[in-house]
């Protein structure tokens, strides 16, 4: 009952939201939205132990590949999204083979590999992908009315509703899959992987569905950004938006669910908000780096080992304001 | 025909000689430190910096440049080491997180010093060595070939024949055992990072009049050089040096023959390729430098 009661005041704080946003604020809460996901999705991946470097690319996939059905095929936009997820877990399945040969270092730099040749694929053939330039006016989400609201998705908080729902059921899919023993499983992969083996955990085919699954949910947030956006090119999944991904999981830190997403809000407040707003454009990506390098020398579990903290205090107060009593 | 694969042969050996430089530090650092060093390509860009501030702004001869630009960028190697490798040791991941922020600082650094545009340097020599009409080597970048081959021999003799070097080494086999010994770690440490950031620097300050230098140029050459010691086997020198020359001369025909955006393919499939077959690299052994 509590719970039902915390989860319908955070539905209720999210639709009022963006209405106390300007336009570009309410700009910027959609890419949060999604890039909520994305490092979501990515924490999926990291749980099996491994740091891949091509997941941004993987989001590409899904967005080229959304973007393509619907402005070709002329396929229904919400298909093409969930077609979009599906094509990024079916690449990914494929990349797996030759890369989880690799493991650590190996796959880190593999993984970039990969995800450059993809990259460049793009960029090299402009027919069906545009080449350099890429793909232009990719078909908007079509507007619809739910009769109390009429979505009109050229309006941010329209798309920003539509996300925060898709985004919503699969940030829970990822919580639900987690708890499970799958989830568990990929626990075991990473931490104690000799004795998963043993007792029969077959290593590699968990990794490949952490490193599907993650892509899936990856897809499906480039896919949603293609759509609002209207224009992606190679250069929109490059390294450096896979550096942001990073630093998002690294700051929150990966030993919560909530910890790279925590990071991703935290730091997206901080670069459009506070940053922007002051006036630092071109020192950005200097505090950035720096914060980078202070999280991972001062605070290398992550600002969620600051919640940690901040509960466990809250909790023992509470028990010896009770034993007191 | 003899003629353009003549000429494809000489700008490959160009391209052989800055990316052995490059790669060979990295290696180094790696062998000693433990930790692969996203920075590097930064290093070389601060090289060029370093160029376009004391040769071409303050007039300087080129030689003095040069040499300011491998001392500059020796330093910053320093700073590394003692600011983030050193406090990352047991942190292998970390030591690569922290080496992307410090990227983001260099970066945003030469960003806010030079702006982004593009720089031009006044070329240092315009003389030309042709051997026919259509074979011809341009004397500036004559002496990145040479610079290449004189410092990788002397670091080779350094690393082979001293006792600096040979401290190297046993640091780099077992910091342990060569603690034992009376190895100083830090001492080798510092000095592999010196000589590492500082070939990256000479790399970027000798090739900076031949190319355009903007604050990104290091994004490139990060990859090349990742291609290279994985080619070449992550923990070997002399892998690092064949597989550049492999690697530049199979990057350089194939963008004569096709195109730029093909010879980045091959390069890469050539590193997945490795990767999945022999993930120790062509001519390296499992373990470290």
């Amino acid at each position: 009952m509590r719970n039902l009661l915390i989860w319908g005041l955070v539905a209720v704080g999210l639709v009022l939201l963006p209405h106390g946003l300007s336009f570009s604020q309410q700009e910027i809460l959609v890419f949060l939205t999604i890039n909520v996901l994305l490092v979501a999705s990515y924490r999926l991946l990291t749980l099996t132990g491994e740091w891949s470097l091509g997941h941004v690319v993987i989001m590409g996939v899904g967005a080229y590949a959304s973007a393509l059905v619907s402005k070709k095929l002329g396929v229904y936009v919400p298909v093409a999204i969930l077609f979009g997820g599906l094509m990024s877990a079916l690449i990914a399945t494929l990349l797996s083979f030759p890369l989880f040969r690799m493991k650590g270092f190996y796959f880190l730099i593999g993984s970039f590999a990969a995800g450059e040749i993809i990259r460049l694929l793009w960029k090299r053939f402009r027919d069906p992908f545009g080449g350099a330039k890429g793909l232009k006016s990719i078909d908007p989400m079509p507007d619809f009315s739910i009769g109390i609201y009429d979505f009109d998705f050229f309006e941010p908080v329209s798309y920003f509703y539509f996300c925060a729902v898709v985004v919503g059921f699969c940030l829970w899919i990822l919580w639900r899959i987690e708890k499970s023993p799958v989830g568990l499983t990929f626990h075991a992969v990473h931490w104690q992987d000799k004795l998963a083996e043993a007792s029969g955990v077959n290593l590699r085919a968990y990794r490949t569905l952490a490193f599907a699954v993650a892509s899936g949910f990856a897809g499906i947030s480039g896919a949603l950004l293609a759509h609002y956006i209207g224009t992606i090119n190679p250069n929109s999944f490059d390294i450096e938006v896979m550096v942001f991904v990073l630093t998002w999981a690294i700051v929150g830190g990966t030993a919560t669910f909530y910890g790279p997403i925590l990071g991703c809000i935290v730091l997206t407040i901080l670069n459009e908000i506070v940053l922007r707003e002051m006036g630092f454009e071109q020192l950005r990506p200097l505090i950035y780096g720096a914060i980078l390098i202070s999280s991972i020398l001062f605070l290398p579990d992550g600002l969620e080992s600051l919640v940690q903290k901040a509960v466990r205090t809250l909790k023992r107060g509470n028990r010896q304001r009770s034993a007191a009593k | 025909m003899l003629d353009l694969v003549a000429q494809t042969s000489l700008n490959a050996i160009y391209a052989a000689s800055y990316i052995s430089l490059i790669a060979v530090g990295l290696v180094l650092i790696f062998g000693v430190m433990g930790v692969i060093n996203f920075a590097h390509g930064e290093l070389y860009m601060a090289g060029s910096y370093a160029v376009v501030a004391v040769y071409a702004d303050w007039q300087m001869p080129f030689f003095v440049a040069v040499v300011a630009g491998m001392v500059f960028v020796g330093m910053l190697g320093l700073l590394m080491e003692r600011g983030l490798f050193r406090p990352l040791r047991d942190n292998p991941l970390g030591g690569l997180v922290a080496s992307i922020g410090f990227l983001m600082i260099l970066q945003a650094l030469a960003t806010l010093g030079f702006g982004v545009r593009m720089e031009h340097i006044p070329p240092v020599t315009q003389e030309i060595i042709s051997f026919s009409d259509k074979v011809r080597l341009p004397m500036s970048r004559l002496y990145v070939i040479v610079a290449a081959v004189v410092l990788l021999s002397a670091l080779w003799y350094f690393l082979k024949r001293t006792r600096f070097g040979w401290a190297l080494r046993a640091s780099a086999q077992d910091p342990e055992a060569a603690e034992l010994q009376g190895i100083s770690i830090a001492q080798t440490a510092r000095i592999a990072m010196f000589i590492g950031a500082g070939l990256a620097g000479i790399a970027g300050a000798l090739t900076a009049p031949l190319v355009s230098v903007n604050p990104h140029m290091g994004h490139t050459v990060i990859v090349t050089a990742f291609i290279v010691i994985i080619v070449g086997g992550v923990g070997s020198l002399e892998g690092a040096v064949i597989a550049s020359v492999v690697y530049a001369f199979v990057h350089t025909f194939v963008t004569t023959f096709f195109d730029g955006v093909v010879a980045d393919i091959t390069g890469l499939s050539l590193m997945l390729l490795v990767l999945i077959i022999k993930p120790t690299g062509l001519f390296g052994s499992a373990d470290r430098a």
